[in-house]
């Protein structure tokens, strides 16, 4: 089948704008930097060096906060807040070249990583299911709403007493702790993005024979899929968060307890170790998230905003 | 334009299709009927009528224009045909049945932002015939045939973000009529476009037009595109939303821009203004009245 396009309309054949390029490079030649019209995407060899520069500038940040955490330390620096129990990063670095060596740091992690998983997975089923119902139904909304407003102001920690006594193993309050960190931003950041969804586009679909569900699958979800990304970013961050507070009130391995059995055992260096090993971890879990839920944002990257 | 690049164009549709528009007795579907329709809205505690006592009749095939200011009420007398809203009072049928909820027959161009972001052009399109259940090879070749009809064969695998206005406009009339509805319906297409696209937009409206002869119902508040497009059109007046004049355009098609500066569409045009020139006038004093 050759179809020739109308000639009106053919795209093929680019308008005169292109022109105006080579005029634009010349004006702005004698200053690359001021170059609005020129958008850097289409430059890498200029955006690299840009973007080192810029990176260059993060490393040397916390680069700073090392050496002036160096000088407190080691001078014993005390005035309200008191570093003269801290201490060096030196001595950190020491400590942390044995951990690595030793199996039972390992340990702490896999463990930890392991409750995060478990938890999360839960809390991305269950969190996106309600949030998909809530949105779409006010039945579902105004039963499960109430639930949502009261408990999700509770901090993971208060929680603790109620899971040991209620549920069977230490393991299981954990998770149970960590899930519920997860849970409510994604219910939430679902609840909003499926409520956002345009009604044109509703009405569109309607139009051309899309049946609820299919209504559900092709302009709900996928309209509600930052806003989902989003929650489901936030929530691993709350996990990790909620694990901390369940591993350190109980449980024998985990990096949350690691950290809190540091501090009983006057081991200094160890805590930072532990903070640092949370604080990494949960940025690498939490940029897992967003390059795997990437391809389902897909269009946005190809600038797919209407 | 020469007719041989069209005729090409438009051999790829489904003449089969087309023609089964027609039943046996050679009549083409498509028939509108408005008898005492009334549309009335929730409104501050109490009711507010959008449409007062509307009477239509449009034959298959019609091109019609609902020609009125903003908030007459055109787009809800629209929607109550596509099923989007339910009327108070008053009888809506289409080929003798009544309009109770939207159907891929009567298909439906929204004045913009309709598309769906999150597919591509060709997706959008498919969309009807895989709703319709066609297969996805099925549906992707029907979005091509139309995408090709509309120009933008080229950027079947681009995301509607990524496209001018008047592209998007135009994705979308492809993805209305891919599923060979009887009657289009389009609320205020090209309202957005700038005034050289929209001509534009307008000539290859009615190309199409041509080829498929189905129903179209138009709303506007453009005289120009009023005139320029329709076989009639319908006037509406502001708050209530009634009925008040039918004007029968008879000028020749195929029509082409040069007819915009032509006596007769002049006459048409002032006939159009004096019109709504007297309603907004009546709808201002209404308003002054008021406080």
């Amino acid at each position: 089948m050759s179809v020739k396009p109308n000639p009106v309309f053919d795209p093929a054949t680019p308008a005169p704008a292109i022109t105006v390029a080579p005029a634009l490079e010349v004006a702005a030649a004698p200053s690359p930097s001021a170059e609005p019209d020129s958008p850097a995407a289409n430059r890498p060899w200029r955006r690299m060096p840009a973007m080192t520069g810029r990176y260059l500038v993060r490393v040397a940040a916390l680069l700073m906060a090392l050496v002036i955490w160096h000088f407190a330390a080691s001078s014993g620096f005390n005035f309200f807040i008191n570093f003269e129990n801290v201490p060096t990063p030196l001595l950190v670095g020491e400590a942390l070249v044995s951990q690595l060596s030793s199996s039972e740091f390992y340990l702490h992690i896999v463990h930890s990583m392991e409750r995060i998983a478990i938890a999360y997975a839960y809390a991305v089923v269950l969190g996106v299911l309600a949030g998909v119902m809530m949105g779409r139904s006010r039945w579902a909304e105004d039963i499960i709403l109430p639930y949502i407003e009261l408990f999700r102001p509770i901090p993971a920690v208060a929680w603790i007493p109620l899971a040991i006594l209620m549920l069977p193993t230490e393991q299981s309050s954990i998770v149970f702790i960590t899930f519920l960190g997860a849970f409510f931003p994604i219910v939430l950041n679902t609840v909003h993005g499926v409520e956002q969804t345009p009604d044109v586009l509703v009405r569109a679909a309607r139009s051309l024979g899309a049946s609820k569900r299919a209504i559900l699958w092709h302009v709900v979800i996928p309209g509600a899929m930052p806003s989902i990304v989003a929650g489901l970013a936030i929530g691993m961050g709350v996990a990790w968060f909620s694990l901390l507070a369940g591993e350190i009130i109980s449980g024998q391995y985990g990096i949350g307890y690691f950290t809190w059995t540091s501090y009983t055992l006057v081991k200094y260096p160890e805590i930072i170790i532990g903070m640092l090993t949370i604080g990494g971890l949960g940025t690498l879990c939490t940029l897992l998230v967003r390059k795997a839920c990437a391809p389902l944002l897909h269009w946005q990257a190809k600038g797919g905003r209407p | 334009m020469s007719t041989a690049v069209q005729d090409n164009r438009l051999a790829v549709l489904d003449h089969s299709r087309l023609r089964a528009k027609a039943n046996s007795k050679g009549e083409g579907r498509g028939h509108i009927s408005v008898r005492n329709l009334h549309i009335e809205f929730d409104h501050q505690g109490g009711k507010r009528a959008a449409v007062q006592d509307a009477q239509l009749d449009i034959r298959p095939g019609e091109f019609v224009c609902l020609l009125g200011p903003s908030g007459c009420g055109k787009s809800t007398l629209l929607n109550a045909m596509a099923g989007f809203v339910s009327p108070t009072r008053g009888e809506l049928t289409i080929d003798g049945k009544g309009v109770d909820a939207p159907s891929p027959d009567r298909g439906m161009v929204f004045q913009q932002h309709s598309l769906f972001p999150w597919k591509t052009v060709r997706d959008n399109v498919a969309f009807g015939p895989l709703m319709a259940g066609a297969s996805r090879n099925e549906a992707c070749s029907v979005a091509r045939t139309f995408l090709s009809l509309v120009g933008l064969a080229a950027f079947e695998d681009a995301y509607p973000g990524t496209l001018s206005g008047g592209m998007q406009q135009r994705v979308g009339i492809a993805r209305a009529l891919a599923n060979y509805p009887s009657v289009l319906l389009m609320d205020e297409p090209f309202g957005a476009l700038d005034a050289q696209t929209r001509i534009m937009m307008q000539e290859n409206l009615l190309e199409i037009w041509r080829e498929f002869r189905n129903t179209v119902v138009f709303v506007t508040h453009d005289i120009d595109e009023a005139v320029f497009l329709s076989d009639r059109i319908v006037v509406m007046s502001a708050s209530p939303g009634r009925i008040i004049a039918d004007i029968r355009v008879t000028l020749p098609r195929p029509r082409e821009q040069a007819l915009l500066t032509s006596p007769e569409f002049m006459d048409y045009k002032r006939q159009c203004l004096e019109l709504i020139r007297q309603e907004t006038l009546r709808a201002f004093q209404q308003q002054n009245g008021g406080h």
